[in-house]
């Protein structure tokens, strides 16, 4: 749901690390447009470079051994090369992040009222102290935690798992930002919770027009609330597209394993789950070409030149992928036992 | 199913923690009921799947099928034979019958013994095998789970998670156990590798006839290798039945409630069923 011109635009983001183990490229060229009210998931398993990704936009991945090129705009202000204190400005206030552990991102020795009252004041020297509890107490409310007013006294351990991750986006949205970067959100919840949290989350992004962008590595969860989606892997996009288009017309084959290899409660079990053969590449030795070639049973000649990220089909221009086989060809390709998946690699 | 053809069998198992306030004289304020009298039973061969919510007991019952704990009360027992309040020594000759697998392979391997070491640990103190003979049992459970015998020198850290999961699985299968109990074994793993470790149990299952409690919270997974599953909240099983049966006709007020709540990754069914759920609201 592209409402507007982009509040966050990105263009070719390059995260390097210089490690132990030599120089490891964990986001190798991402570009992104984000627009009030929109909500865009970026799915990828460990070491796709999605957290990275996200990190960075906000400038936590700054270190002497780390390598940020590319841009980063936000309201039209580039971001990569800001000094630190402008992004401390925009962190928090315009730019809020939630992490995938409320356990540790509270202070466990501090209430959590005080916490985020202390969030609010960094921010706002103007606003006194009575005013910042009484907003918060509105904030804590408005997240769905239940007496407030009392609770707001609390520790973190008194709070539960859900309680914590609600505390957590009532303190990512104490200044009101307009973009939430929620990196695996609900990945540490119980299923019930993660409803919830996903509710909220979602009539935030719809009430507020919050623009938001969640990491995650569940397409379930996507499923329930992206508007677009890119899947990351081995720290490039292979493919991005709207929710519909990458659930029912996914272009690149590792899209195709991880759709084939989700469980379906709705649907009769299959004998086998579908699998993808063999395991995620180090960053540290990735294979030439496609990064996903040495996995894909669909692998041909070309697949040795990294293919790029472009859309394929005249009549979807946002629709974008990094593979090479012939769109025409993949309908067939990406059918298994009747539904989308990726073939069991050749014995 | 007759209550005598099963390998493992659970009745009224309790298990109750007290809670303790107090410096010098500690006195117990109240009783956690971690597990509040649950039944169960599995036939040899067949999979049993715990499913619930973090503190829903599952784990407690996990180690007291394991005899890790003393329950509070009521009867686990294994060939018949009873478990329940059996000391250390006198589980030794079972241990070998009931071997576990951890969730998080990266803790439950020893980071400075060789992959080798570990794998067959178990016979070693069992026992079993030594030297060549040792080297070769090891190569050969290597083999089966998806290893190869270069890897018997390697050290947990030169391997994935999904290879770790592997090594824990070959060492659970050393001696050669009739039931494992797996506790959440895929949930720290990538997507991509889940499907991988589940069909290696399955196939296991098959070769071997294993008999499994399978522990885990996301009850796809848990639909998909189960022959019966059993719902557990607040320490009671609130439903038990067979895997298509719990999932598709559930009965219990909580299991609906924890099945309306797993994401469909389908943005048209979800859609769907979120509108069905306002137009019910």
């Amino acid at each position: 749901m592209s409402v507007g011109p982009a509040l966050l635009s990105v263009d070719d983001l390059r995260v390097g690390f210089a490690t132990e183990g030599g120089r490891v490229q964990a986001v190798d060229g991402v570009s992104l447009e984000l627009a009030a009210g929109e909500m865009l998931a970026i799915v990828g398993e460990s070491g796709s470079g999605k957290s990275v990704t996200a990190q960075t936009l906000i400038g936590l991945t700054r270190s002497h051994n780390a390598e940020v090129k590319g841009s980063i705009r936000f309201r039209g202000e580039e971001l990569v090369d800001a000094p630190e204190r402008k992004l401390q400005e925009i962190r928090g206030s315009e730019i809020a992040m939630v992490f995938q552990d409320p356990m540790t991102s509270f202070n466990p020795i501090y209430r959590v009222g005080a916490q985020i009252v202390e969030a609010i004041r960094a921010h706002r020297d103007d606003v006194s102290r009575s005013e910042a509890r009484a907003q918060v107490v509105e904030l804590l409310d408005s997240v769905g935690i239940r007496d407030a007013a009392r609770r707001i006294d609390d520790y973190p351990h008194e709070f539960s798992g859900g309680m914590r991750q609600r505390a957590m986006i009532a303190m990512g949205l104490a200044l009101a930002p307009s973009v939430l970067i929620a990196d695996e959100p609900t990945t540490a919840l119980d299923v019930t919770i993660q409803a919830q949290i996903l509710r909220l989350i979602e009539q935030l992004n719809r009430e507020r027009g919050l623009a938001t962008i969640l990491i995650t590595h569940d397409l379930g969860v996507v499923a329930e609330v992206a508007d677009r989606v890119m899947v990351m892997y081995a720290g490039r996009v292979v493919e991005e597209g709207t929710l519909d288009e990458v659930f029912y017309d996914p272009q690149h084959p590792y899209t195709w394993g991880l759709l084939g290899s989700l469980t379906r409660l709705d649907r009769p079990r299959p004998k086998r789950l579908p699998q993808i053969g063999g395991a995620p590449p180090s960053l540290r030795s990735l294979p030439g070409g496609c990064s996903f070639r040495p996995r894909c049973p669909h692998e041909f000649g070309r697949c040795l030149e990294l293919p790029p990220l472009t859309p394929r089909q005249p009549e979807a221009a946002g629709h974008c992928d990094r593979c090479w086989l012939d769109p025409e060809d993949k309908r067939g390709k990406r059918e298994v036992d009747g539904r989308i998946g990726l073939e069991a690699p050749a014995p | 199913m007759s209550g005598g053809d099963r390998l493992l069998e659970v009745t009224g198992l309790v298990k109750h923690f007290p809670v303790k306030r107090g410096i010098l004289f500690e006195r117990e304020v109240e009783q956690v009921r971690a597990v509040d009298g649950i039944s169960f039973g599995i036939a040899p061969g067949q999979t049993l799947g715990l499913v619930g919510e973090s503190g829903s007991g599952k784990s407690t019952a996990c180690r007291a099928v394991l005899g890790l704990l003393t329950p509070t009360a009521g009867s686990v027992r294994f060939e018949g034979e009873e478990i329940a309040g059996r000391s250390r020594r006198q589980m030794r000759p079972l241990r070998r019958q009931m071997q576990m697998i951890f969730q998080d392979p990266q803790a439950s391997l020893n980071p400075r013994k060789r992959i080798g070491q570990i794998v067959g640990d178990p016979l070693k103190r069992q026992g079993i095998a030594e030297g060549a003979e040792l080297r070769r049992r090891v190569e050969e459970l290597l083999d089966r789970v998806g290893l190869a015998a270069e890897h018997y020198d390697r050290f947990p850290h030169e391997f994935s998670g999904g290879q770790r999961q592997r090594v824990g699985i070959a060492r659970a299968l050393s001696l050669k156990p009739k039931l494992i109990v797996a506790d959440e074994p895929v949930s720290a793993l990538d997507v991509s590798i889940q499907a991988q470790i589940i069909n290696l149990l399955d196939d296991l299952q098959d070769e071997f006839g294993l008999t499994y409690l399978f522990v885990a919270h996301d009850i796809g997974v848990v639909r998909h290798i189960s022959d019966r599953i059993a719902v557990m909240h607040e320490g009671k099983i609130v439903e038990q039945g067979s895997a298509d049966q719990v999932c598709e006709r559930p009965v219990d007020p909580y299991t609906k409630r924890l099945l309306a709540a797993v994401p469909i990754p389908d943005p048209r069914e979800s859609r769907a069923r979120r509108q069905a759920t306002l137009d019910g609201a």
